[in-house]
């Protein structure tokens, strides 16, 4: 049964991925192709693009990128942690809300630090 | 097993003694009947995303005071087909350098993570995909495939605002997806399991019966944690880069964000992936608080069983996405930084005292009655939410008087006087 549920999973990624492919496909017999350099061009306004595509992007991204990562990787922690709860005894309990304490705290030393300012 | 008791089984019990009875092994005709299963539950949500962009037209035209598509049938209704024959046979320009692997995936990944998601939604007590012991956590996985859509469109547009649309947008739905998994986390938690099939089955603990009438209260998860539910519902408007937060598309700044220079069909694809995404956790909404296929008269194995309960499931579903759509069309976009702080500094830390409260108050109850334990955990919520709303409005109205203040002396913009030189030019 258990495996029957993952066999599931895996045709449904054929499926998943097939349907929007299908489409796409039938979209690419039913649709006319007169493409000309005016409908190639990058779309920007209507001017010539400048430059480089691929900007740099601002180190705000990052740093908020790597406050999610961190919160992203305790969750999945925390999951196991609320299934199992009626196991537990009171150390187990405690542990895990000073784990969620912790990250509270984490939290706070961005937000201290700056990392949280969008400027 | 008669019909009426549950189609889909039977249509399923039919099927296998067909294919046993052909000569196929066992193995062929597992994979054969969980193909079909997939395949059918892909069609169908594609089926009601056709709906939903009748809906989706339909709600909005009301709302902004106009009818909406009424030529095309009854009611319309045979727009979204006339609206997919449009995409179909519409031109599929392909930019100039653009990545051609990356531009024609994405939307393709973008409609893959909807569908995934919904292997674990059950219809009904027994119309569901794959009932995985880890159901929350797999919906996680799948819906966060999004995002790579996302940056992928973005980065192989070759077109700087596909890519600031697409930075935007990753920075947007990481941070929350924070407040989300941590909103999810409770009825989890309340549930201990985090089979989807199994946290409605926990709902169904009666927390007392109305006297006389002994009409009986079901725990519905809502009841024990309704801030969570708030937390959830504004986070999910964001996940889906709808209004108030569409800051993804915001036209009046980056034309269309990150899928600019999509047209035609692959356009469509991530139209339907937006649609159904909303749908997706509007559906979630439904399951994990508010008790899913649970309703009243809702039995286990007869007529009521799937006929009730798909009813009441697909009810609360739309009920949910009627609420995402009068959000959508009702507040006008916040900005980025109003974006991220609401997120930041006050989701994420409202949540986390949540989920550090819930689990004391939980242990210091344990053994006790169910209703009480619903009373305390509900109160909790409503003293964090009173606590956070206030501190909120305070923080919001020292941050107005500063900047009112800031601006104050600053130069009003004044018209230039008409430039005599060009007049003379024109009437030259």
């Amino acid at each position: 049964m258990l495996l029957d549920n993952w066999l599931f999973v895996g045709l449904l990624v054929i499926v998943a991925a097939g349907i929007p492919a299908i489409v796409l496909v039938i979209a690419r017999l039913l649709a006319p192709r007169k493409p000309n350099d005016a409908k190639l061009d990058t779309y920007e306004c209507g001017m010539e693009t400048v430059g480089d595509t691929w900007v740099q992007f601002k180190v705000q991204y990052y740093i908020y990128a790597l406050v999610f990562l961190v919160f992203d990787v305790e969750i999945i922690f925390l999951y196991p942690w609320a299934v199992a709860f009626d196991h537990l005894d009171l150390l187990g309990v405690i542990a895990g809300v000073l784990f969620i304490f912790l990250l509270g705290d984490g939290l706070l030393y961005a937000w201290r630090k700056g990392a949280l300012k969008w400027n | 097993m008669q019909f009426l008791e549950d189609p889909v089984l039977w249509i399923a019990e039919w099927l296998r003694e067909v294919l046993l009875g052909w000569g196929a092994s066992e193995l062929v005709t597992n994979m054969t009947l969980n193909f079909l299963g997939a395949f059918v539950v892909g069609a169908m949500i594609m089926v009601i995303f056709i709906l939903l962009t009748w809906i989706e037209r339909k709600a909005a035209a009301r709302f902004q005071d106009r009818i909406g598509p009424n030529r095309v049938g009854p009611f319309g209704l045979i727009q979204p087909i006339a609206d997919a024959v449009k995409m179909l046979t519409k031109e599929d320009t392909r930019p100039k350098g653009a990545d051609v692997v990356g531009y024609v995936l994405a939307p393709i990944v973008s409609v893959f993570s909807v569908l995934m998601t919904w292997a674990v939604v059950p219809f009904t007590q027994k119309w569901i995909g794959a009932d995985l012991s880890v159901g929350v956590m797999y919906v996680a996985a799948a819906g966060s495939f999004g995002i790579v859509a996302v940056l992928l469109a973005g980065w192989s547009s070759n077109n700087k605002y596909s890519l600031i649309g697409a930075f935007r947008g990753v920075a947007q739905l990481i941070s929350y997806e924070v407040p989300l998994f941590l909103s999810l986390l409770v009825p989890v938690f309340l549930a201990r399991s985090m089979g989807v099939n199994d946290i409605i089955t926990s709902q169904t603990a009666v927390l007392f019966a109305i006297p006389w009438l002994n009409i009986p209260i079901r725990g519905f998860f809502v009841l024990a944690a309704p801030l969570s539910v708030v937390i959830y519902f504004i986070s999910s408007l964001a996940e889906v880069g709808r209004a108030p937060f569409d800051l993804i598309e915001a036209e009046s700044e980056l034309v269309a964000g990150y899928h600019v220079e999509y047209s035609g069909m692959k356009f469509g694809l991530f139209q339907a992936a937006e649609f159904l995404h909303s749908f997706t956790f509007a559906a979630l909404m439904a399951l994990m608080f508010f008790g899913g296929w649970q309703g009243p008269w809702v039995g286990t194995n007869n007529l009521t069983g799937w006929l009730l309960g798909g009813f009441y499931f697909m009810l609360k579903t739309f009920f949910f996405y009627m609420m995402v759509m009068w959000s959508r069309l009702t507040f006008p976009r916040i900005r980025i930084d109003q974006m991220m702080n609401l997120n930041w500094k006050f989701m994420v830390p409202v949540s986390l005292v949540l989920l550090m409260g819930m689990p004391l108050i939980d242990y210091g109850l344990r053994g006790q009655e169910l209703w009480l334990k619903y009373l305390v955990l509900f109160l909790f919520n409503l003293i964090v939410g009173l606590i956070a709303f206030a501190w909120a409005a305070r923080a919001d109205r020292r941050v107005k008087t500063h900047t009112r203040v800031r601006f104050e002396g600053r130069p009003v913009a004044v018209m230039p006087q008409a430039p005599a030189a060009a007049e003379d030019e024109t009437a030259g």
